[in-house]
């Protein structure tokens, strides 16, 4: 529930109810999901549906299943250290499918909003940055649409990109799956393009490198299924790391235990988090992967992740236990703590 | 995190021998004892890295008047409110956005149309105004020692004119006066803020000490800092003495900084206050001297506060005795119900330096 804004009882949509966490999911739960969950035929075959707010959808298709997801993308600054807006588009959807299982997407299609006033160049640069990316991940992006806003009717460039793959029937991973005892791993540093975007914007000048993982992780998740059982899977965005093991411990009411020595944060990351007084653990990666993992799998498939470019520093940071169900819990090396989801957008503290 | 350097301060080895002598002193003064802090950073020391866990039975360490959001009063929050909705662009810091006025917060303002800026400093706010001479920009300061010195850092150095300041900054020392002299509070010891003693100086608690008996310890905010302060205010306890230290002598002295200092002194003056929920301070609110008056939005804008009552709910809230040390945001009905940081009805669910928000998000002494 939003409280009341006004005198007269309405209620309206605020920032916090796109910044992920509780509001997000209640807006979903009350407006979103009643009208949507259960209409069509086929819904009763939908291996993976709307309810479930996963990454994406899984609906039967001849002997194997079709993977489907949209993901609308905005950033400010539209380039940023490390990525754009065109790559965030396009590896933010390849992503969405890959930690389904669907590692080799088919197509994507691309919806441009364009607003007024936005130099051509930076269209022409942004497009470049996604067919480059689309290459690198193997898909081709096949349909789209463009449309142009008047000024101040929508914020410099916004892109709407879907996917569709295919996944064999057996294969499709979702994010409710954790079994008491799997290890949990990260495929790489964490916050870098949370923390990376908010020194970029806010423009502070952090020594040391601060770039963006934005990348498609497809090739990455492919080794990792082959390598082991896979029970669950996510990518860290929005909320990063917590709010990704938050989602999974609830869905699967289990608990999750971390070691904080485990997990990997570059230095300069860190020592931005700390200026900034924002947890790494709590804003968006756009190039990496986390996963459950059966126990006697897990150095198997590390070991695989480590092989991949961009997996050099994959780390098992913690595992599935029965107590404390739907929470995570943080040794931080002096005592125990937890880690929440996190709310709304994060804001530097005052001092 | 394995790529960081480790830190001196971060070393769980040294930390595991600071608990053991945390342990001996209990069991020397062998009654429980309370310490306050004053300082959100403070608490989010302790709960960000789980010292609770390491803390003896029977010592307790408490968050007192330590967050500047959470004792800045309803009516200053509606004066910004009603300051944005006269037309002004609103600057301010991003804990002040969404702590609830008596109708609304800033973010609420926000939505319903008016100019509200989220900037991470004061010379942002002026480099606002710069950028936008057709825009009145009033910067909504608010904050301790550490932040008042740079507003008034900003106020001496000639801002353009059609910059203003509504100053809600507050200034600690009273604060921990009045909390000391509450009947029902029981505190045994001050740990202070290293960060406001960078800016005045630890030598400014002596007479406190001498007035109240109390000791008081200056400590930093590694896990090590916090622990070592600890054991150095049981060690006053044990031995039946007041004293003042210094524990975070790599960055505070006894004098401060002195310019800053007469920076701040030269625009603020001091004044009585009331502080969210916890009581009318004398000499803890710093408002404008006359001689900056053309920078006051108070006198720049007409401005009345509100009246007709705060949200019922905000009257279940305990902030106030949380704030006093007299509560943990886990005994408030509240607490993690209906109020939370996305939705939040007292100002400590909303800051980062807030009592209730940190153990939202860390647990305050989670039973793991």
């Amino acid at each position: 529930m939003t409280r009341d804004t006004t005198e007269s009882n309405q209620e309206f949509v605020t920032l916090a109810h796109g910044a992920g966490g509780g509001a997000m999911r209640s807006l979903l739960d009350e407006l979103v999901v009643p009208q949507f969950a259960g209409n069509g035929n086929a819904e009763s075959d939908t291996l993976v549906g709307l309810p479930e707010l996963d990454d994406g959808a899984v609906h039967p298709a001849g002997d194997g299943a079709l993977v489907i997801t949209t993901d609308s993308h905005v950033v400010s600054p539209r380039f940023f250290p490390g990525g754009d807006i065109g790559r965030l588009a396009v590896a933010g959807t390849v992503n969405d499918l890959a930690v389904m299982g669907a590692t080799s997407p088919t197509a994507l299609t691309c919806s441009l909003v364009l607003e007024e006033g936005v130099p051509t160049a930076d269209v022409k640069r942004v497009i470049e940055s996604m067919a480059e990316t689309a290459r690198s991940a193997g898909v081709p992006i096949s349909t789209g649409d463009t449309k142009v806003m008047g000024n101040g009717e929508v914020d410099g460039i916004l892109i709407n990109t879907a996917g569709v793959a295919y996944v064999d029937r057996e294969q499709p991973v979702t994010d409710a799956g954790l079994d008491p005892g799997d290890a949990i791993i990260v495929s790489g540093s964490m916050g870098d393009h949370g923390i990376a975007l908010l020194s970029a914007r806010e423009g502070f000048d952090f020594t040391g490198e601060l770039e963006s993982d934005v990348a498609p992780v497809n090739d990455l998740v492919n080794v990792a299924l082959d390598a082991g059982r896979i029970t669950a899977m996510k990518d860290p965005t929005r909320g990063g790391l917590a709010n990704a093991l938050n989602e999974m411990a609830g869905k699967a009411d289990v608990g999750i235990d971390l070691m904080d020595e485990s997990i990997p944060v570059s230095g300069p990351i860190a020592s931005a988090g700390e200026v900034l007084g924002i947890d790494p653990l709590s804003v968006a990666n756009e190039g990496k992967v986390v996963m459950g993992v059966n126990p006697e799998d897990a150095e198997d498939v590390l070991a695989a992740i480590h092989t991949v470019p961009g997996g050099e520093e994959a780390a098992i940071v913690g595992q599935v236990t029965d107590d404390h169900a739907g929470r995570v819990v943080v040794d931080t090396g002096f005592g125990r703590r937890y880690l929440s989801e996190p709310e709304g957008e994060p804001l530097p503290r005052i001092c | 995190m394995s790529e960081t350097e480790p830190l001196q301060f971060r070393d769980p080895e040294q930390a595991e021998q600071l608990a053991d002598r945390l342990e001996t002193l209990m069991a020397d003064i062998d009654e429980p004892v309370s310490l306050m802090h004053v300082c959100g950073s403070h608490e989010q020391a302790i709960a960000k890295f789980g010292l609770r866990s390491l803390l003896p039975d029977g010592l307790s360490v408490r968050m007192g008047p330590g967050c500047p959001v959470c004792v800045t009063n309803m009516p200053e929050v509606d004066e910004a409110v009603a300051i944005a909705e006269q037309g002004a662009t609103v600057a301010t810091y991003g804990d002040m956005f969404r702590v609830p006025g008596t109708k609304k917060s800033l973010a609420d303002a926000r939505a319903d149309g008016a100019s509200v800026e989220v900037v991470y400093s004061a010379s942002e706010a002026v480099e606002l105004a710069a950028a936008n001479p057709e825009a009145e920009v009033v910067f909504f300061a608010t904050g301790f020692e550490t932040t008042a010195a740079p507003t008034a850092a900003i106020l001496d150095a000639d801002p353009p004119s059609n910059f203003s300041v509504l100053s809600a900054h507050k200034y600690v020392p009273p604060a921990m006066e009045v909390v000391a002299e509450m009947p029902d509070v029981d505190i045994d010891g001050f740990l202070a803020a290293g960060h406001a003693a960078t800016i005045t100086g630890y030598g400014l608690f002596e007479p406190f000490v001498e007035t109240y008996e109390l000791p008081i310890v200056v400590g930093g905010f590694e896990p090590i800092d916090v622990l070592l302060a600890i054991e150095r205010l049981l060690e006053y306890v044990r031995d039946g003495k007041a004293g003042l230290e210094n524990a975070y002598p790599r960055c505070v002295s006894k004098a401060g900084n002195e310019q800053a200092l007469e920076t701040m002194w030269d625009v603020f003056e001091k004044t009585s206050g009331e502080w969210r929920g916890i009581a009318e301070i004398p000499g803890a609110n710093l408002v404008l001297r006359d001689a900056y008056a053309e920078y006051d939005a108070r006198r720049r804008f007409d401005v009345e506060p509100l009246d007709g009552g705060p949200d019922p709910l905000t009257e279940q809230c305990i902030c106030g005795d949380i704030m006093a040390g007299k509560a943990d945001p886990d005994e408030c009905d509240l607490f993690g119900e209906e109020c939370t940081p996305s939705n939040p009805v007292g100002a400590c669910m909303v800051s980062s330096e807030g009592t209730c928000k940190i153990w939202d998000e860390y647990g305050g002494h989670p039973n793991l």
